[in-house]
């Protein structure tokens, strides 16, 4: 039995099941779910609307092995990548130190940096002269060059100086951009440990059985159930991946957001090269805009959004020309995360700050959503765009935000709610399982909807300090016509120790739903929810053909809406 | 083309012109309180500086040049609208850009901008005040002259800053030429005027500071020169006298005054600033999407609607303007999506649907014969020769709208049948050696009196008779002229195809032609292989390339760029890719929303189109010359577009055939293609292209 703490709010429940007609009821929550599985056990995909678990990953029952196609189910340890080992960016320190003249020096950080690399130089000018000091007898120009340079050096420090409070002053705002970008790119991701994980970010192709993981080593590997070559991809500039897109509409077309660019690799579907030479990317760099967190394609193919934390403007790509026009705003302080809806209509782009905005792409107007506690965490979209269910960090509860019907070119605006309901609280919750007690819930760290919108999986992150907590992921299934509702599905579990880094939705199955997760262990394992689409608004997803009325199932067992 | 579209269509663009007047107009009072208080900045009274700016903008001097300055911004305003282009001029050597520089209409471009720029000076002068202020002034006392006797003298900064006004208006109007200014892009995402000038506003200040930083550099050495010309006409003209207390201005001490370059620096900024934010004016508001109704609402509106637009022959920037909204509402609107797939109310014909798609089909499919000419002349030259191009696709565009409106017959034939046309025309000679009688035939190329009754030569060219109308044969047909001569006239007696084309290309060939059979008369008995004449004829022309390219200035001159030429072959594709967006969004929304299915008649047609368009396209990147991926571009005020279109061609037929396949699925296999291209859209179905 689900007990622990039950939030407000869901008292009123009336107690049938899936109750196909709307009720006042509104809010799902984490004490309705069925305990996890026991410890060892593993989830291996849903039938029935219950998930089953096993020992290990064993084969599916026979009857589903026909329906999956052969998606590779692979590992990838952390010990087998080579370490990072690039700490310096540039050749420079591979050389001799070489004794230049300052105003070479000067002239040579003005061409690598800018004005800041000469005030740099100057400010660093002393020791060189105190030896030439030195050496040379004073004579009134000596003296006079002395001088200057005297003046000039103090005169740069203080402009250096200046620019550091101002930043300073500038982080203080917005506390984010004084971190190393390494860090910015870790608080930002969707990934749970973006830095210590083996597996940085992975990516579905949105036609085919074909995939991309980003590695902590930055290359790329490209998995495709077709064929057994296995491309990895490796660039200069590919460092700090945080996200990949494949190209919709397009054969083999990833773009990659990396540390200073986004890399748009072009590989050919019917090469046999394992190693793609770094001539197939394009370098899409725009000066202020690194490191990068977020990609975005447009669903019908040509543009491509890429943003920053640190950049206050969004860039829209035409990716063939290469040309990019931002699109700035005043406030917020950058953009973390974005999210285009699958009907192309609207695009969501989360700020550090606690406001988050949502573009009508056909004029790019936006209207923006201020947050009480913090800024939005993630965000996903129902397959119509008609509604954007968000998390806000530092809330552990998920919020829904419902659109106008997009109805043509009269709407030339967002037509968002005025408020976001709460439609389910992820508060911490106690399982008394049979195998002791077990702490679930917490903060959202990534949240996918799957294509058809029939279910919804969320990352918890569970609080560090507590010693049987643990990072997990809640299923819920949806439905979103003729009135939204959110049901408990379950928690998925992986093996022993692995905690989930990143989950994904296959864009193109056709059974039901499948969720991809990568574990903490390199582990990347597909887990299949088979169920019949809803064609008809009326017929609720728990209702569908697959499942003989009183049947055996786990989910009748468990009273879904207890009153405790 | 004035007489096809109508007042209703051409006062579309009439009213987005006059409302971007208006807006430079309005600006421009801005422009002048921002110039006067810069201009006589004084950082040391602040309060004085702000007050005793605000008091010179209600001077009667100031309302007066306020007014000037308007008459001048509607005069450059008026020559943007009338210089538009939506289609860029790109010139593909020094010697044709020569030539549209001396072209009357750039003279007087040039004048009347020198002419303005003088004016803007003036103004600048007079709203500056102090030393700048008048031409003439009276000479500073000297002891020499006596007080009744005092001459007015020259004030010559005022004569640096008008000189400086008109340099400034002339090189905007080099630069408007040279970087094609005059050029319309049509941005990636739609946004509202306000966002887009203010988005550009920045950029065009900091490139105004730059460039007039540039140009008062480069006045300062003209002046340097030849600044004593125009002060010696002026001073003998008016009278004046030279101010002997003043240093001149064409030394090194008058020129490195900094309060005269500053204030010509500031002349030149305000000049630039108020003739670029006009500019940009111009081209947010014409490049603004354009609603156009599919279906009219009222008799008198017919003439707006888009199938109609699309079908006649409108100005450029109206047909621009009716596919961008094609593609919009393919994409956007379903309302107007509901009406394209209508059928008409009596009659029940898709009216709407044919013509849209069939314009659509038309410009795709005279695309790809282009393209397919100019890989005809890249494989037979090994490099690109691009004039001829448009004399020949003008040659046969001409018969297409007499052809069935979706071309299928014409398309098909070409991918099979442009290849190795080089090793078929070479090789043919020596097919017909032995069945006529050549040498004689050789000799003279009008001999009426052997024209085609020969049934040898008939029977030669029968393999070609099927496909006359095919462009390679046009193609062919000067090459087979300078290679084995009449062939290919005696071929043909009634056929008027082939005469036209070489009266066509009559100048490119003559001289050639008239060499060539005098060598033949010359060689006629000692070299009766014709394989041995092509081989003269090759090395004529090695030794007269041989001959120029030691010239090394005619080379300067005459030497395309190959990426000027590319460039020019895709200048107008802004159009194709709408085009391919708006036709393929309609047929994806087709799959659910066609409910007469009007659509799936022209599915072949369009399948076909687009699969050759692709094929053409890949065809073309893999030729020498072409680079695989765009230039870099700088963050620059001309708009460079442009010069990467044909990649985002590329890109975008791609996206369309996948938009068409994902959409439509397995179904596409009943869909009747050529096998050759079931081949290919099987491909695009399992992702593989």
């Amino acid at each position: 039995m689900p007990s622990g703490s039950p939030p407000a709010g869901h008292e009123g429940h009336p107690s049938v099941p899936l109750s196909p007609t709307p009720s006042n009821r509104k809010m799902c929550s984490l004490a309705l779910f069925p305990p996890p599985p026991p410890p060892g056990d593993v989830t291996l995909y849903e039938f029935n609307n219950a998930l089953v678990s096993g020992r290990s990953y064993e084969k599916l029952p026979l009857t589903f092995q026909g329906q999956m196609e052969d998606l590779p189910t692979l590992t990838i340890p952390k010990e087998n990548l080579k370490a990072f080992s690039r700490l310096e960016y540039s050749t420079k320190p591979a050389f001799i130190h070489h004794r230049e003249s300052l105003w070479k020096r000067c002239i040579r950080a003005w061409r690598d940096i800018g004005v800041a690399g000469v005030l740099e130089e100057l400010a660093n000018a002393e020791e060189e002269q105190d030896l030439d000091q030195g050496m040379n007898e004073q004579s009134w120009v000596e003296s006079s060059k002395e001088l200057v340079l005297q003046w000039m050096k103090s005169g740069s420090r203080c402009a250096l100086a200046l620019c550091c409070w101002i930043s300073s002053l500038h982080g203080s705002f917005f506390p984010h951009l004084s971190l190393p970008s390494e860090d910015i790119i870790a608080k930002f991701s969707q990934a749970v440990d973006w830095a210590g994980c083996s597996i940085r970010a992975f990516a579905w192709h949105p036609h085919t059985n074909k995939f991309a993981v980003a590695l902590l080593d930055d290359s790329i590997r490209v998995y495709n159930t077709n064929s057994t070559t296995i491309p990895i991809l490796k660039h200069r500039l590919q460092r700090n991946v945080a996200l990949m897109a494949w190209k919709p509409l397009c054969a083999s077309i990833l773009a990659v957001a990396c540390h200073s660019c986004v890399l748009v690799w072009h590989l050919d579907p019917t090469s046999l090269s394992t190693r793609p030479s770094s001539g197939c990317a394009q370098v899409l760099s725009h000066p202020g805009h690194s490191p990068i967190t977020s990609l975005a394609w447009a669903p019908s193919g040509g543009l491509l959004l890429s943003a920053s934390p640190v950049d206050t403007a969004m860039l829209v790509w035409d990716v063939s020309t290469e040309n990019c026009i931002q699109l700035q705003w005043f406030g917020g302080g950058g953009v973390t995360y974005l999210a285009w809806s699958p009907d192309g209509s609207k695009v969501l782009a989360a700020t550090p700050s606690a406001v988050f905005r949502v573009w009508e792409v056909q004029m790019w107007t936006y209207e923006k959503w201020p947050t009480i506690k913090g800024p939005c965490r993630t965000g996903c979209w129902s397959p119509d765009g008609s509604r954007l269910l968000f998390t806000v960090q530092g809330e552990s509860v998920i919020y829904s935000l419902s659109f106008l019907e997009y109805s043509g070119e009269q709407q030339r605006q967002v037509g968002g709610s005025k408020t976001a309901s709460i439609v389910a609280d992820l508060s911490e919750t106690t399982f008394e399982t049979l195998y002791g007690e077990e702490r679930i819930g917490g903060e959202v760290q990534s949240m996918v909807w799957d294509p058809s919108g029939e279910r919804l999986a969320v990352v918890l992150q569970g609080n560090s300090d507590a010693s049987n907590f643990k990072t997990t992921i809640a299923v819920f299934r949806t439905r979103n016509n003729p009135v939204f509702e959110l049901l408990p599905c379950g928690f998925l579990q992986g093996e022993d120790g692995a905690q989930p880094q990143l989950v994904t939705f296959h864009p193109c199955f056709k059974k039901g739903a499948l969720l991809t997760v990568c574990w903490s262990t390199g582990r990347i394992s597909h887990i299949p929810f088979f169920f019949v689409t809803a064609q008809f608004p009326s017929l609720s997803p728990g209702q569908s053909p697959l499942v003989p009325v009183g049947s055996w199932s786990h989910t009748r067992e468990q009273p879904l809406f207890s009153e405790l | 083309m004035g007489d096809v579209s109508t007042r209703e269509q051409l006062s579309i663009l009439r009213w987005r012109a006059a409302a971007s007047i208006a807006w430079s107009v309005l600006l421009l009072p801005l422009c002048v309180a921002v110039f006067i208080s810069i201009s006589s900045i004084d950082l040391f009274h602040p309060v004085q500086w702000i007050t005793n700016s605000f008091n010179d903008l209600y001077t009667s001097y100031v309302i007066f040049c306020i007014l000037l300055l308007s008459g001048v911004i509607l005069v450059i305003n008026i020559f943007n609208v009338q210089f538009h282009a939506v289609v860029p001029s790109i010139h593909c050597s020094r010697l044709a850009l020569i030539s549209k520089i001396i072209h009357p209409q750039q003279v007087i471009h040039s004048v009347a901008h020198a002419v303005m720029g003088m004016l803007v000076a003036w103004c600048a002068a007079v709203m500056t005040k102090g030393k700048f202020l008048f031409l003439s002034m009276p000479c500073t006392a000297t002891e020499s002259v006596p007080d009744a006797n005092r001459h007015t003298c020259l004030n010559e900064y005022h004569l640096f800053l008008l000189l400086l006004g008109a340099f400034m208006g002339y090189s905007y109007s080099l630069r408007y030429l040279v970087k094609n200014l005059n050029y319309l892009p049509f941005p990636a995402i739609q946004q509202y005027k306000y966002l887009r000038f203010r988005r550009s506003l920045p950029l065009l200040a900091k490139h105004s500071c730059v460039e007039s930083l540039y140009m008062v550099r480069n006045f300062c050495a003209a002046y340097y020169f030849f600044g004593y010309i125009p002060r010696a006409w002026i001073m003998t003209t008016m009278n004046l006298r030279a101010d002997s207390h003043l240093p001149l201005l064409d030394t090194v001490a008058g020129l490195l005054d900094l309060s005269l370059l500053y204030h010509s620096w500031l002349c030149g900024l305000f000049l630039l600033m108020t003739w670029y934010i006009a500019w940009l004016l111009f081209r947010i508001f014409s490049t603004e999407a354009h609603h156009f109704p599919v279906q009219p609402t009222f008799a008198e509106e017919a003439d707006q609607c888009l199938p109609k637009i699309l079908n006649s022959n409108p100005p450029p920037l109206l047909k621009f303007l009716a596919l961008q909204d094609l593609m919009f509402l393919s994409q956007y609107s379903s309302v107007r999506r509901q009406e394209v797939f209508s059928l008409s109310q009596p009659g029940g014909h898709p009216y709407n649907w044919t013509s849209i798609c069939g314009e659509c089909l038309n410009l795709l499919s005279d695309l790809t014969h282009k393209l397919i000419i100019q890989q005809e002349i890249a494989a037979a030259n090994g490099r690109l020769k691009q004039p001829s191009v448009g004399d020949l696709t003008q040659s046969f565009s001409s018969p297409a709208p007499e052809e069935s409106s979706f071309q299928t017959p014409r398309t098909s034939i070409f991918p099979r049948a442009h290849m190795h046309s080089l090793v078929k025309s070479s090789l043919l000679p020596l097919k017909t050696s032995p069945a006529s009688d050549l040498g004689s035939n050789l000799g003279s190329p009008f001999n009426t009196s052997l024209l085609g009754h020969k049934p040898g030569l008939l029977e030669l060219n029968s393999p070609w008779h099927g496909s006359v109308q095919s462009p390679h044969i046009m193609r062919r047909g000067p090459k087979l002229w300078t290679s084995s001569s009449d062939l290919q006239l005696t071929g043909y007696p009634d056929e008027p195809h082939p005469v036209m084309v070489v009266a066509k290309d009559a100048k490119e060939a003559a001289q050639p032609g008239s060499f060539y059979i005098w060598l033949q008369n010359k060689k006629e008995q000692v070299l009766p292989q014709i394989k041995d004449y092509i081989y003269l004829h090759d090395f004529f022309f090695f030794q007269i390339k041989n001959f120029l390219s030691k010239r090394v200035l005619i080379m300067y001159f005459f030497s395309k760029h190959p990426e000027a030429s590319i460039q020019e072959l895709f200048s107008d594709t802004q159009m194709h890719i709408w085009a391919l967006e708006g036709l393929s969004h309609l047929v994806a929304a087709s799959f659910t929303e066609d409910r007469y299915g009007v659509v799936q008649t022209t599915l072949p047609a369009i399948l076909n189109v687009l699969l050759t368009l692709q094929e053409v396209i890949d065809k073309h990147f893999k030729l020498p010359h072409v680079s695989s991926k765009p230039p870099k571009t700088s963050g620059n005020l001309a708009d460079t577009s442009y010069k990467t279109l044909r990649f985002a061609l590329r890109s975008s037929v791609k996206t369309a055939i996948y938009r068409i396949t994902t959409t439509f699925g397995e179904h596409l296999n009943a869909v009747q293609v050529s096998s050759e291209h079931k081949k290919r859209l099987q491909q695009f179905l399992e992702f593989k292209e």
